[in-house]
């Protein structure tokens, strides 16, 4: 595995993205949308928002990462891209690692744009910026992993758009629970140590990527 | 593979029982009642679950063997990556099926069970019941996985990744469960306690010799449909185009053998 190559797919993902612009005049709206509706389906209550802002933040950040995943998988079914790459000396973990890398790239940015909306809109200051930062890399890298390899296995499947959620959801459990643990202490909402969640966030980012980077390979001749 | 399971005139089999799984059944038959006897009549109330004790003869076993199936499962899956066998993909999807329907009876029983006990349906807070409901999503999405279209290959590749992926996953989500909230209303083990009364020990014994035998008489029916699945999808459209031939009375047989001679002249 070289890291050379797999910073060449992930450019070349983030490369196609950027041109589509399916990111930035998308996906990104829909992030917004999403906050726009939680504030409606939770009454105009400030005070209601700011204690459940942190978990409506990760709520918000699995289902754009679902159509992120959507995309990525999009990308190698279009003008039979995978089988050109299938046709490279690369190896496949390289491979799996450029996917996973433009993910996280992708997800980190809508993440910010998400952070400061949500800052503005449910009226939350940081108390700890570093946590902030820290889970957020974490728990992105887990996301990014974790949904690279479930994207693979859910690619060329007629039933794509509805098994990769059903696949996908119930494995990202503990990224939910710890993030927003993390996000609540950070802001002050829960009291909690949210440093305590540094470990497991973690650990589900290394076991994914290493479980992507050994099994990519088998799946994506038969994706 | 052939099983020795009743079989039609023309050889083929019309039905997944054998004399094994025929006397586990009788077993089956004959246990369910007793069980049912001893639970609801000769073993006594607790002090503090009062009647809803009688629910554990179920909930327990169940939960039990849904874990136990979901690591058969897990263990088909390794043992397919590694061998390549139909035989451990099959068991690994009837295995799946049967603790799908095992954790779906442990969430309910518990549920009952827990709103006269704990006074609620459901708490989050519990280690133990948030689990069970994650681990149960999952194995959903892999039976619904293996329902999707693909080579009998690929579909058992990518269901024995996801079966052994969402297995690891268990204990990770076990844990965030559990310093999420740190409380669980489900109380310490009363078989360690000490505390039961014999005759509730044993009605949970026999509770537990029950449903290993219903996991056991369902592993063979289900592993056999499976298989005789595989076996018919092997056989694809030739065979189907030979069986539509010989509906129209047309004898491929002689047709080859006249192709072979020559021809007709």
């Amino acid at each position: 595995m070289e890291f050379r190559d797999a910073w060449a797919i992930a450019s070349k993902d983030l490369r196609i993205e950027l041109r589509s612009r399916i990111l930035t005049n998308q996906i990104a709206p829909y992030t917004l949308l999403i906050l726009v509706l939680f504030g409606f389906a939770l009454d105009a209550d400030t005070q209601t928002l700011r204690d459940t802002g942190p978990g409506l933040f990760w709520v918000a950040v699995l289902l754009i990462a679902l159509l992120a995943i959507q995309r990525a998988v999009k990308i190698e079914d279009d003008d039979a891209a995978k089988e050109r790459m299938l046709l490279t000396p690369v190896h496949s973990s390289s491979v799996f690692l450029g996917k996973a890398i433009a993910l996280f790239i992708q997800l980190f940015v809508l993440e910010i744009l998400l952070f400061f909306v949500m800052l503005a809109l449910f009226d939350l200051s940081v108390e700890d910026p570093l946590l902030i930062c820290v889970s957020a890399v974490l728990a992105t890298i887990g996301v990014a992993s974790s949904g690279t390899l479930y994207g693979v296995i859910a690619a060329g499947v007629g039933v794509r758009e509805t098994l990769l959620p059903i696949l996908l959801l119930p494995v990202l459990a503990p990224i939910a629970i710890g993030a927003t643990r993390t996000f609540g202490d950070a802001f002050g909402r829960v009291d909690a140590d949210g440093w305590a969640w540094f470990g497991l966030l973690s650990v589900f980012a290394v076991v994914y990527t290493v479980l992507g980077m050994l099994a990519y390979g088998q799946l994506m001749e038969d994706a | 593979m052939k099983f020795k399971t009743i079989e039609s005139r023309d050889g083929q089999p019309n039905a997944t029982s054998s004399r094994s799984t025929r006397f586990l059944g009788l077993c089956l038959a004959l246990g369910v009642p007793i069980l049912v006897l001893f639970a609801f009549v000769f073993s006594p109330k607790d002090d503090t679950m009062d009647d809803a004790v009688r629910l554990l003869y179920v909930h327990v076993p169940v939960a039990i063997f849904s874990y136990i199936a979901f690591g058969v499962t897990a263990m088909g899956s390794i043992f397919y990556l590694w061998k390549q066998s139909r035989w451990w993909d099959t068991t690994a999807h009837a295995s799946a099926e049967i603790g799908v329907i095992f954790c779906g009876l442990t969430l309910v029983t518990g549920s009952i069970w827990g709103r006269p006990t704990w006074n609620t349906w459901w708490e989050w807070g519990d280690v133990r019941l948030v689990t069970t409901l994650v681990m149960f999503l999952m194995f959903i999405g892999y039976l619904a996985l293996r329902q999707v279209p693909a080579t009998p290959h690929v579909r058992a590749k990518r269901a024995a990744i996801v079966g052994i992926v969402g297995t690891i996953n268990i204990p990770i989500v076990n844990r965030s469960v559990e310093w999420w909230e740190n409380s669980t209303l489900h109380q310490q083990s009363s078989l360690t306690d000490g505390n039961l009364e014999d005759l509730t020990l044993f009605t949970w014994f026999l509770g537990t010799l029950i449903f290993a035998l219903a996991y056991v008489w369902l592993m063979i029916h289900r592993f056999r449909v499976g298989w005789l699945s595989s076996e018919h999808d092997a056989l694809g459209y030739g065979a189907a185009i030979e069986e539509r031939k010989a509906e129209a009375g047309i004898d491929t047989e002689a047709q080859a053998q006249a192709s072979e001679d020559g021809g007709p002249q």
